[in-house]
């Protein structure tokens, strides 16, 4: 079995048992909805409607009933686009990226995550669909033989890479998510009492029966599939900055783009899994599984990305006036001085200025900060996309053509019901499919369950003893006796023993002082050769236990330096 | 011939992976294991081979690689060459540099897609099909291991059932197949 450094903090909390886990995922889906589900359910489905009203509107008018002009040709409904394609993708990032660095905390966000993405990207593809104008001709972007002769569609177009890598995109994430989510239906199928909801799950769940060759052939394919949708992910936002970088536009045509994008895609897409998890984990009772550590790291994601993104936007604007290019210069002088100047304002700061402030430990665990910034964040960047697209097109190269972009009733109408819409796919998803990857979560109960971690689990997550260890709380002071005690032995079993009349002057290594030189003796370790033996999670445990110097090991390299001291010795 | 099929139940799952251990040891053959999640390192115990699905998703992609490029030559080169600016396309190779992108996406379509189908087929899963797992619990947290009688010959019925009672089992079943 795997096992983790004591000093992770686990992944689930409490006294789970497999039993519990499949309780708690599945409670919220086999009782009755609560009246706030169906209060927000039908809040998101009366905007969605109003929204899809304004499609209608739209397609039986014609797209001039937005507020589009002659200079400013793309403007909500491009930035909308993004938007949604960019809150897409950190679903992809969490199931598929850190599937391959092994990392165990996505497996409490990625379903619902994965599920933000495909609702995500399906509202974004309705933009260019509705951007068409004809919707019902739009199989014209494939292609196909035609009554026209063989005029084909255009494939030197970013345009059409955008319909190949949004469909793909699409499909290959919804396959994605289904995979995992067979075996996870198949419980639910099992515990189903009514006829019609056993019938239901049982068409969703394929017949899995969960075999032993069906796990080996499962886990290939989550593997594949990662590693499939980790260039997918990356190669999407690319294409969608194609739209702009491969056009003549001051202020789009800069090769800075893709990798620009893409950062701020799954910084803004981060953001959205934190707003819909923080409200998620509450009103399901999940904390347990989704708790303060998977918010932080979350946090430290958006921290990440949002200072590359921060970086991006200075490199910009150095590169526009360094370039010497008039226009380019202009143009970003404009954004920021220009009539626009309020929106570019906002980008900045949401976008460079709150995502430092995640620096602060105490900031980044707490919820309610993190539930402010990730808003915050969501509207910045909504922001950038907007000040990217309209101030690059309203001042154009003719001064007699600029203008300015004023949204009309149906351009706001139609954004506002994508996300009337995208809430009404996330509520029933809550509501009728599985939040949690169940036979995920399954397999990290007993490396990094809270329970496991502490030892005070008996060996059998089924049995009774379990359950009065819940009774009996042992007194803390207890529990780190014990702790420390195996951990000592097993430290101790990994550099070996020394007694203490063979020590050497471990002041000899930078970094450790008479105070943490008895600490280390007390814990038994006295020679330059059980130091030399150490490795990160020696580190780590021998941190722990002497309490100070937090990581100060590794960055001296002890170990390294015990090697030499341990030669000098030798050679004299 | 009638087969009797003993469905031994386990509440853990590394019990069952030392019971498998244990009875495999003495040449006893599990037909299968029904677990709710992955048992890491049951397979090699029992037998069950690394799947060569990978390979299928590798020829599925180069099958999107090759339909993607014979698609656009066609289409950019032989059918109707496009004058974009006066930029050459004569040759697929001059205009190879744009055709990336769509090269690339219809692969991972074709790769993802077609080896989830094989997937699927494979396993036998596909929609309307009956789940076929002994006990409603093994979605759960119950780990079932099948014993078949016509593949071990060598023992009766009781002596199997005497092995697995060995390994820490909670429950016993047994069944008639015809």
């Amino acid at each position: 079995m795997h096992k983790e450094a004591a000093i992770r903090e686990p992944l689930i909390l409490g006294h789970k048992t497999y039993h519990d886990i499949t309780e708690d995922v599945c409670k919220p889906i086999e009782d009755k909805a609560p009246k706030t589900w169906y209060i927000l359910f039908g809040i998101a489905l009366i905007i969605g409607l109003y929204g899809v009203g304004c499609i209608l509107y739209l397609l039986g008018t014609g797209v001039g009933v937005w507020g589009l002009n002659k200079t400013i040709g793309w403007a909500w409904d491009i930035t909308n686009f993004v938007w949604w394609v960019g809150i897409g993708h950190a679903g992809t990032l969490i199931s598929a990226v850190l599937l391959l660095f092994r990392q165990k905390w996505r497996m409490a966000i990625n379903r619902s995550a994965e599920a933000m993405t495909i609702f995500a990207v399906f509202m974004a593809g309705l933009f260019p669909l509705i951007h068409m104008g004809r919707l019902w001709l739009g199989y014209w972007v494939l292609p196909l033989p035609n009554h026209f002769g063989s005029l084909w569609v255009n494939f030197n177009s970013p345009l059409l890479w955008d319909v190949f890598a949004i469909s793909t995109y699409l499909s290959v994430s919804f396959v994605f998510w289904y995979i995992g989510l067979i075996p996870d239906f198949a419980t639910i199928r099992d515990r189903a009492k009514k006829p019609l909801s056993k019938k239901m799950y049982s068409i969703l769940s394929f017949g899995w029966s969960g075999r032993a060759k069906h796990w080996n052939r499962f886990e290939l394919i989550s593997l594949v599939l990662a590693g499939l949708a980790t260039p997918l992910v990356f190669s999407v936002h690319s294409i969608v900055s194609f739209d702009f970088a491969t056009s003549v536009i001051p202020g789009w045509h800069t090769t800075i783009f893709p990798p620009y994008f893409v950062a701020g895609a799954v910084f803004s897409g981060f953001a959205m899994v934190q707003t819909l998890l923080l409200i998620m984990r509450k009103a399901m009772h999940l904390e347990a599984y989704i708790h303060t550590k998977h918010v932080e790291y979350m946090n430290i994601v958006i921290m990440v990305t949002g200072s590359i993104v921060g970086t991006a936007y200075i490199t910009e604007l150095f590169i526009s006036w360094y370039s010497g290019v008039e226009y380019e210069a202009y143009a970003f002088i404009n954004r920021a001085t220009g009539p626009y100047w309020w929106a570019y304002a906002a980008m900045m700061t949401c976008n460079v200025v709150s995502p430092q402030l995640m620096w602060f430990k105490k900031l980044r665990r707490s919820l309610l900060f993190t539930f402010f910034i990730s808003i915050v964040v969501n509207i910045g960047m909504w922001f950038e996309r907007y000040v990217i697209i309209v101030t690059s097109l309203h001042r154009d190269y003719l001064p007699s053509s600029w203008s300015m972009h004023y949204p009309s009733h149906i351009d706001i109408g139609v954004y506002m019901g994508t996300i009337g819409l995208f809430f009404v796919f996330f509520l029933l998803f809550a509501r009728f499919f599985p939040v949690l990857a169940l036979n995920e979560l399954k397999t990290i109960l007993k490396s990094s369950g809270e329970s496991y971690k502490n030892g005070d689990a008996g060996h059998h997550p089924t049995s009774a003893p379990v359950v009065e260890a819940k009774k009996e709380e042992t007194p803390a002071v207890e529990t780190t006796t014990t702790e420390t005690a195996s951990n000592t032995n097993d430290l101790l079993s990994i550099v070996g023993t020394v007694s203490s009349d063979k020590a050497d002057d471990l002041k000899a290594i930078t970094g450790v002082g008479p105070v943490l030189e008895t600490a280390l003796n007390e814990i038994g370790i006295y020679s330059y050769e059980q130091i030399s033996k150490m490795t990160k999670r020696e580190y780590d445990i021998m941190d722990e236990m002497t309490g100070k110097s937090a990581g100060k090991a590794e960055k001296d390299d002890w170990a390294g330096q015990a090697k030499e001291l341990m030669n000098k010795s030798n050679n004299q | 011939m009638a087969d009797k099929v003993i469905y031994a139940m386990y509440d853990d799952d590394d019990v069952l992976k030392d019971g498998a251990k244990k009875l495999v040891s003495k040449g006893v053959k599990v037909a299968d294991v029904f677990s709710p999640f992955p048992i890491h390192g049951i397979d090699p115990i029992i037998g069950v081979e690394q799947t060569r699905l990978g390979i299928f998703a590798f020829i599925y992609g180069l099958i999107g690689l090759t339909l993607a490029t014979v698609g656009m030559r066609y289409f950019m080169i032989v059918d109707w060459p496009m004058n974009i600016g006066g930029k050459p396309s004569f040759s697929y190779m001059d205009n190879m540099l744009s055709f990336i992108p769509i090269s690339f996406e219809f692969t991972v379509l074709c790769a993802a897609h077609g080896m989830a189908i094989t997937y699927l087929i494979a396993n036998r899963t596909l929609p309307g099909m009956k789940a076929k797992n002994p006990d409603p619990r093994t979605t759960d947290d119950r780990f079932v291991m099948e014993l078949r009688t016509s593949d071990n010959h060598q023992f009766s019925v009781t002596e199997l059932e005497d092995m697995l009672k060995g390994t820490g089992i909670v429950e016993l079943e047994q069944k008639d197949i015809v």
